[in-house]
């Protein structure tokens, strides 16, 4: 266990592969659910949330089931029925155990479901041996899985106060709505594109 | 609606990405080439035509509570085989297209078609409509990765254009291959789409 893996992963997952401005994970609520700040942290702490369980879960499930049985073929599958199971079922625990959470989270549950970003990071936790020179372990693949929420919250928040204040601004006829929501991430991708000439390792 | 609408409206019309804004995430991350956006496009019409097929057939016996499930578990067993197959044919193509292929089971247009559509018309109508929705996904691909594909690289499916032509020294802007390019091209090509609606709003207001 090295700790430095763990800074590594945490620039790495929150700046210079951001999940949704260098990776391209998760832009259908990026652009949907990026219209007022309130909700954009709701969406944000409601990803972080299931990001990490995922992580967690699909990660015990490939080293225990997956892998000691051959059955690698099976993971695409495998993963988006756990993370499907787990997101409904944190939705009933919430609903019935904690009520007021639900009402701030559980409006943007079901939405995370056919989030890509959820099970991009649960594929990149078992895939991605490039970052570190070797495969994630289980405290590794935890904690990617929770920095990239934080990176993917980032990147939500960033765009919600920016849409606020397009509300108010002069756009043309033609570019109102989402082209200029496009735009205007695209700047911001080109500001996090500055974090990639970092050498973290 | 006839079966030759049925076919072509996902062309243009409802286009799954321009117009329902659908499928964002591959249409953005893997539209570096043409070669890539094609790839993908025709990859994501095999998973679409081979889950619409399915959860037609099977419409009348998918309990309506537990259907999305379901429909999930179709899908990504058509994910596998096509990332199988890739994997197996055309090893290249899966290796630049990586970690989407396995997210084509997120894709919202192969769940949004299987609920809105296969669920309920008939198997050769949910066919069409598959292989027409799937056309319209990998048309929008190949549009938004010939505009990256020739303003970061100046080629077009590899071959560069401006070297044919014998003008030397262009050198594409790299930014359009990098993240940012992919938002700007689809940030100007849908508010191009806009600007054409509100035109064509005040010709036939004018008239």
């Amino acid at each position: 266990m090295d700790f430095s893996h763990l800074i590594v992963i945490a620039v790495s997952s929150i700046f210079i592969n951001n999940f949704v401005l260098g990776r391209f994970l998760g832009i259908c609520p990026f652009i949907g659910v990026s219209k007022k700040l309130d909700s954009a942290l709701g969406m944000g702490m409601a990803v972080i949330f299931v990001m990490t369980l995922a992580s967690t879960v699909t990660f015990l499930i490939q080293t225990y089931v997956l892998v000691p049985f051959e059955l690698e073929y099976l993971r695409t599958i495998a993963f988006i029925l756990v993370i499907a199971s787990l997101v409904q079922f944190i939705e009933m625990f919430m609903k019935k155990n904690m009520p007021s959470l639900y009402q701030s989270l559980g409006v943007f549950l079901p939405l995370i479901t056919t989030n890509c970003a959820v099970l991009g990071v649960a594929i990149l936790n078992i895939d991605d041996i490039a970052l570190i020179g070797q495969h994630f372990n289980f405290i590794e693949s935890v904690w990617n899985g929770f920095t990239a929420g934080i990176g993917f919250t980032i990147a939500l928040l960033l765009m919600a106060g920016i849409r606020e204040r397009l509300e108010l601004a002069d756009v043309p006829e033609s570019l109102k709505g989402t082209p200029i929501t496009f735009i205007s991430a695209s700047l911001i991708a080109v500001a996090f594109l500055g974090f990639s000439g970092m050498s973290i390792m | 609606m006839n079966k030759l609408q049925n076919f072509t409206k996902g062309f243009f019309k409802e286009n799954p990405v321009l117009i329902l804004a659908l499928g964002l995430c591959p249409a953005l991350a893997v539209t570096t080439s043409i070669e890539n956006g094609l790839g993908m496009g025709m990859a994501t019409t095999a998973v679409l035509i081979g889950s619409s097929t399915i959860i037609s057939m099977l419409k009348k016996f998918i309990p309506g509570n537990i259907r999305i499930p379901i429909f999930i578990i179709i899908i990504a067993t058509f994910v596998t085989a096509i990332d199988l197959t890739l994997q197996a044919f055309i090893p290249s193509l899966s290796e630049s297209l990586g970690l989407f292929i396995p997210l084509i089971v997120v894709n919202c247009i192969i769940l949004g078609r299987a609920e809105a559509f296969a669920s309920k018309k008939s198997v050769l109508n949910s066919m069409i409509d598959a292989l027409g929705m799937g056309i319209g996904f990998t048309i929008a691909l190949v549009l938004i990765s010939a505009v990256r594909e020739f303003a970061g690289t100046g080629a077009l499916y590899g071959y560069p254009l401006f070297q044919l032509m014998g003008i030397e020294g262009f050198k594409g802007s790299i930014m359009m291959i990098l993240p940012p390019g992919g938002f700007l091209t689809m940030g100007l090509i849908l508010g191009f789409m806009q600007w054409n609606k509100i035109r064509k709003a005040k010709n036939t207001g004018g008239k």
